[in-house]
């Protein structure tokens, strides 16, 4: 009999920077499919936690897994680095800020990825684009440069860019909080569309609506540790910690 | 002895062999210059400190000595250590590398003012470092400092008259040398400043264009 390990599995992370710590021993586990929300007012260490998945912001302790590999294993610098570029092929990022590069169109941004590290054609690549980006509904605007698309298309456009890769778990940080309001619902969309088709997901989140009405379970951090957890209905309808109540509360006051 | 244009015509050849070979240094070490820019300004900002030192000598020497003194040594002094360089092959090294400092310094800027997201988004998507700088950081950086490259290529193509003392004929000289025979400078020197005055002009087109491209991609 095999033990069942799970997808992503996070084991006693902690992290500092400096005499600062901001994670505090948080072990996590998310299974194929699932997808999680992290909430938590700003400096709670939950972006941070999500940048140390994909070994952005290295951990200065504990484990990262995925999928049976460890992420930040301890290697010699330079197998380390292919190491952790392999690992990265392999997971999906989102920003707050997009970070589309500017000087290539969306078909480009979407297609140097896949063409540089996989060696996919420039028809094959042609091909990927035109799959991805209708998938977010930016087919039409495949040859505009970023500078000339709007917030939620430029954010639909950097999570095609992201599928491109074709990634086994997508990490979202606060991929929404720099839109306009009106421009928030697009890119929601698309993340709804991806949890249907049961893509995992970390989503670190200011919208407690969105994180209700997709995530399977939700995290609340506060000051580098996970405070309470649970399906999304119990937590943001019966918190049992006050911290959580507290956070709560406020959000949903300042959301009116 | 009073001015007389006439004369031009006679010689116009000359002087027009003396511009096309301006041009050509010209544009020769603007491409040194340029891709030039752009090494050392890497090994500046990402190589080990063994590499790096050597191209600061370098750096220091092309930027801390005059032009001229680097055309002799590059052209007389070199041969001494057995490196006979061709004067034309000399002076587009001297005036590519010697403008490859100054571009360097300000691509070095433009590198680091280049959002850190641009990096992390392409590190997340599997690149390596020196991959990510390649296809994404330099690109953009390179973008934005076209314009005040472009203001080092028309002190460059001015600086190319420097050339003429290592026995280049360029415009200078060729001016330099019909004023020889016919004892007509200003005419001579006007045409040549006329000529500068329409390859700056190409130069700034050219510029123009390029900027025109990448004004969408910014």
């Amino acid at each position: 009999m095999t033990e069942q390990t799970d997808f992503v599995e996070i084991r006693h992370a902690q992290k500092s920077f400096g005499a600062l710590e901001v994670l505090k021993d948080i072990s996590l586990s998310v299974t194929r499919g699932q997808i999680v929300g992290i909430i938590g007012s700003s400096g709670s260490g939950k972006s941070t936690l999500l940048r140390a998945i994909n070994d952005l912001d290295p951990l200065t302790g504990g484990e990262i897994w995925l999928d049976g590999v460890q992420v930040n294993k301890s290697l010699p610098h330079r197998q380390y680095e292919k190491h952790i570029n392999e690992m990265r092929q392999q997971v999906g990022m989102v920003f707050q800020h997009f970070n589309l590069f500017p000087h290539m169109t969306a078909r480009e941004n979407v297609t140097m990825a896949p063409k540089m590290l996989k060696g996919l054609s420039q028809a094959a690549a042609d091909k990927l684009a035109e799959e991805q980006l209708d998938k977010v509904g930016m087919l039409e605007r495949i040859d505009y440069y970023p500078s000339q698309l709007s917030g939620g298309q430029k954010q639909r456009v950097a999570i095609a860019r992201a599928l491109a890769m074709k990634p086994k778990l997508m990490l979202f940080d606060e991929a929404t909080s720099a839109l306009d309001p009106e421009l928030v619902e697009e890119v929601n969309l698309v993340m709804k569309r991806l949890a249907e088709e049961h893509m995992t997901m970390i989503i670190v989140t200011h919208e407690m609506d969105f994180a209700a009405s997709v995530c399977d379970r939700v995290l609340f951090m506060d000051k580098g540790v996970v405070v309470e957890e649970g399906p999304p209905a119990t937590m943001f309808k019966h918190p049992t910690k006050e911290r959580t109540r507290e956070f709560l509360r406020k959000h949903i006051e300042g959301a009116k | 002895m009073g001015l007389d244009f006439s004369i031009i015509p006679k010689y116009l050849d000359v002087v027009l062999l003396g511009a096309a070979w301006t041009m050509g240094i010209t544009v020769a070490s603007a491409i040194l210059s340029f891709f030039g820019g752009i090494v050392f300004a890497v090994v500046a900002l990402y190589a080990p400190w063994i590499i790096r030192q050597p191209f600061r000598l370098i750096e220091w020497v092309f930027m801390g000595t005059p032009l001229l003194l680097q055309l002799f040594l590059i052209y007389f002094g070199l041969v001494q250590i057995g490196i006979d360089l061709p004067a034309f092959i000399a002076g587009i090294i001297g005036l590519g590398l010697h403008f490859a400092v100054y571009n360097s310094e300000l691509i070095q800027t433009a590198i680091l003012a280049v959002d850190k997201g641009q990096m992390e988004a392409a590190r997340t998507l599997g690149l390596s470092r020196g991959e990510a700088l390649r296809k994404v950081v330099i690109p953009q950086a390179v973008r934005a400092v076209i314009p005040p490259i472009g203001n080092n290529m028309i002190a460059l193509l001015k600086d190319s008259a420097l050339v003429s003392v290592i026995g280049v004929s360029e415009l200078t000289l060729s001016a330099q040398r019909v004023i020889g025979k016919t004892y007509r400078p200003f005419e001579f020197y006007i045409l040549a400043a006329a000529f500068y005055y329409v390859i700056n002009l190409c130069m700034e087109w050219v510029q123009r264009k390029i900027e025109r491209r990448i004004a969408i991609s910014r």
